[in-house]
């Protein structure tokens, strides 16, 4: 369960051009080992998102090196991402996280109903499993629009857990949620690193959800800080 | 493949009124495009069976003969412009005896060998000037269907009856088994029975045709053996130019096809069929238009999830394939139920057949469903394809982020 999981070296991150230019990552370097649970810290505007961003390859770094189990992330094209993502890594976003006329099921089993084509029925009973983990269990065949904030999270870390990645990276998973509601969300996260050892990199601006993790990663100046 | 067809219905159900509404619009647009072919379909059949439906497909007649010309032996060069003679002579002499090889050439109903001829219908001191036609006896309704517009006694021409127009017989006082003189323009009489009076509605026949037996008039116009004409039903109309052509070939007589008498017609029909198809290309045409324009929205507002689907792994052909089922879905709902609307609207008009003055001459039968609903389908996925393929190019970072 250890091991490199993911390194960038020199990750620099450009916004526009000429007078509006906005440098946000400067130069950043960062490694994550497997099984780390680590929170992503730092002001405001310092480059929490855009990280988060580039280390899912949803977007590409200005310049830098980033490699994933054992991988390059920089060369690769849309396609080869596209299935390296739907494999090892999982997402929960603060906001626009589902799909909002599915189920909680639907929601959870589509990593893996996108790649086989269909709605398997062992897809189901994972999902199921999950849901069930996530205290959801009499929430399974809801719509996720009838959901409320702290149970759609739940979901949306279902989803991101559904085909076992490597890696999960939440950007403020907790940001709309009442303290009660943030720390079950956390705990569950701790849980599954705990048990399956997955990584997670969690940012967030609240220090006492950043304290329930092991690892903190603070961005200050376009570079980690501490 | 199945799974981007379930997210499809899934998204056109999520907005249920909006996909009701626009699976309305396509269906009115295919219900136009439905209601034009049966009416252009109906209106040229109709306009057909009204003129070509009474008409010879093609007649054989003696050849106009041009007068000879007497050029003078002069020097010099002389300019002749001669025009050509409409003047022909009545009189096929030899030509019953094709009859036998005309009937062998495939394509040919039926001929009916004629004698026509003017004269006037006597009685007292009513007098009438008449076109006379003599057919033989069992072909009374071969070319124009007498038999269906006999109004007063039977189609039938034994020797020594006549068939009179119903205008020509109220002007002559005339009622079914009267006697009528019948003065031939060759100055031979013959006292004739009316057999029946027929009302064609149409043209002048009413008011000046008799029919004779052809005996009568080899007898009226003093025509032991020829005849004046043969007229021929074919079973595809529009092969007349050619089968004439043929006749003409194997027989060396003169054989005019119908289009030649009515090429205005034609061209009336053609020009009619062209306006159908351009009202016919401007409801596609809209319903394309309709569809982009609804994709175009959909996938603006699908945008977020979108850039979801793209980070959770849906390839770019998934999300295209996502769009483009919708417009499909959207395209064979609207062609299917507009068809069936089509259907059961155009089925309640009685069909050019049997039209009612003032109706219109809708033909159920030519109104083209399995096209209008598969260019519909087609229109739809074309229709899509461009939405799709921006949806597809969502950037996730930005989508997410918005
Ligand atoms: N697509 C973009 N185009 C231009 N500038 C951008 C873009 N995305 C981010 N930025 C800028 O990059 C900087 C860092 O943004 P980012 O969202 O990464 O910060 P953050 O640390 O996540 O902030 P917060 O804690 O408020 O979420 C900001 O100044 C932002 O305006
Ligand atoms: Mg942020």
């Amino acid at each position: 369960m250890s091991g490199l999981l993911l390194e960038v070296r020199d990750l620099v991150k450009t916004f526009g051009a000429g007078e509006t230019t906005t440098h946000v990552l400067r130069g950043l370097n960062l490694r994550l080992e497997k099984g780390e649970l680590s929170a992503l810290l730092g002001p405001s505007g310092s480059g929490k998102s855009t990280l988060l961003t580039i280390l899912g390859t949803l977007m590409k770094p200005t310049s830098g090196r980033y490699e994933m189990l054992g991988a390059d992330m920089i060369g690769a094209d849309d396609a080869e991402l596209t299935v390296f993502r739907n494999l090892h890594i999982g997402f929960v976003f603060q906001f626009h996280n589902l799909l909002p006329d599915f189920t909680a099921l639907e929601n959870v089993i589509f990593p893996t109903a996108v790649r086989e084509g269909r709605e398997t029925a062992s897809a189901r009973a994972r999902g199921t499993e999950i849901l069930v983990r996530m205290g959801l269990v009499d929430r399974v065949d809801f719509p996720v629009a009838k959901l409320s904030g702290g149970q759609k999270q739940r979901v949306a870390v279902a989803r991101a857990l559904m085909n076992r990645p490597e890696l999960v990276l939440a950007d403020e998973p907790t940001g709309n949620l009442d303290r009660a509601s943030a720390i079950q969300v956390m705990d569950l996260i701790a849980e599954i690193n705990r048990d399956e050892g997955t990584t997670f990199l969690i940012s967030t601006h609240d220090d006492k959800i950043a304290a329930t993790c092991r690892r903190q990663i603070v961005v200050g100046d376009g570079r980690l800080t501490g | 493949m199945l799974y981007a067809l379930k997210i499809a219905t899934r998204y056109l159900m999520a907005s249920a009124s909006q996909t009701a509404l626009l699976v309305t619009g396509v269906a009115v647009g295919v219900f136009i495009f439905i209601f034009m072919s049966a009416l252009i379909g109906g209106l040229a059949e109709f306009i057909m069976a009204r003129t070509v439906g009474d008409m010879a497909h093609i007649t054989i007649d003696a050849e106009p003969t041009d007068p000879p010309l007497l050029l003078p032996r002069a020097p010099g060069r002389i300019l002749l412009v001669q025009q050509k003679t409409d003047q022909r002579s009545n009189v096929l002499p030899d030509a019953a005896a094709f009859i036998p090889t005309i009937e062998a050439i495939p394509g040919v109903l039926v001929t009916s060998q004629e004698i026509t001829g003017s004269g006037f219908l006597i009685r007292g001191k009513l007098v009438q000037q008449v076109s006379v036609t003599g057919v033989e006896p069992g072909k009374v309704s071969a070319i124009v269907r007498i038999g269906s517009y006999i109004v007063e006694g039977r189609p039938d021409l034994a020797a020594g009856t006549v068939l009179l127009g119903k205008t020509l017989a109220d002007n002559m006082k005339l009622a079914v088994g009267q006697t009528v003189r019948l003065q031939a323009s060759t100055g031979i009489d013959a006292a004739l029975t009316v057999a029946g009076i027929f009302k064609i509605g149409s043209g002048g026949q009413d008011r000046r045709q008799a029919y004779v037996s052809l005996a009568t008039a080899r007898t009226l116009f003093a025509m032991p053996q020829a005849i004046s004409q043969i007229e021929i039903r074919l079973a595809d109309l529009y092969a007349a130019d050619a089968t004439a052509a043929r006749i003409e070939a194997t027989t060396g007589l003169h054989a005019t096809p119908w289009t030649e008498q009515a090429a205005q017609l034609l061209a009336a029909l053609k020009a009619q069929a062209q306006t159908g198809l351009l009202l016919k290309s401007f409801a596609l045409v809209t319903i394309v238009i309709g569809i982009a324009s609804a994709m175009l929205l959909s996938t603006f507002r699908r945008r977020p999830e979108i850039g979801i689907m793209r980070a959770m792994g849906a390839k770019r052909s998934f999300v295209l394939l996502v769009f483009i089922a919708q417009g499909a879905i959207v395209g064979l709902l609207g062609g299917v139920s507009g068809a069936a609307i089509g259907y059961l609207v155009l089925s309640r008009f009685p069909g050019p057949g049997a039209l009612q003055p003032g109706g219109l001459p809708i033909d159920v039968a030519q109104g083209a469903f399995g096209l209008a609903i598969l260019l519909t389908t087609i229109g739809a996925i074309l229709a899509s394809i461009l939405p799709a393929r921006s949806a597809a190019r969502v950037d996730p970072a930005t989508a997410i982020g918005q």
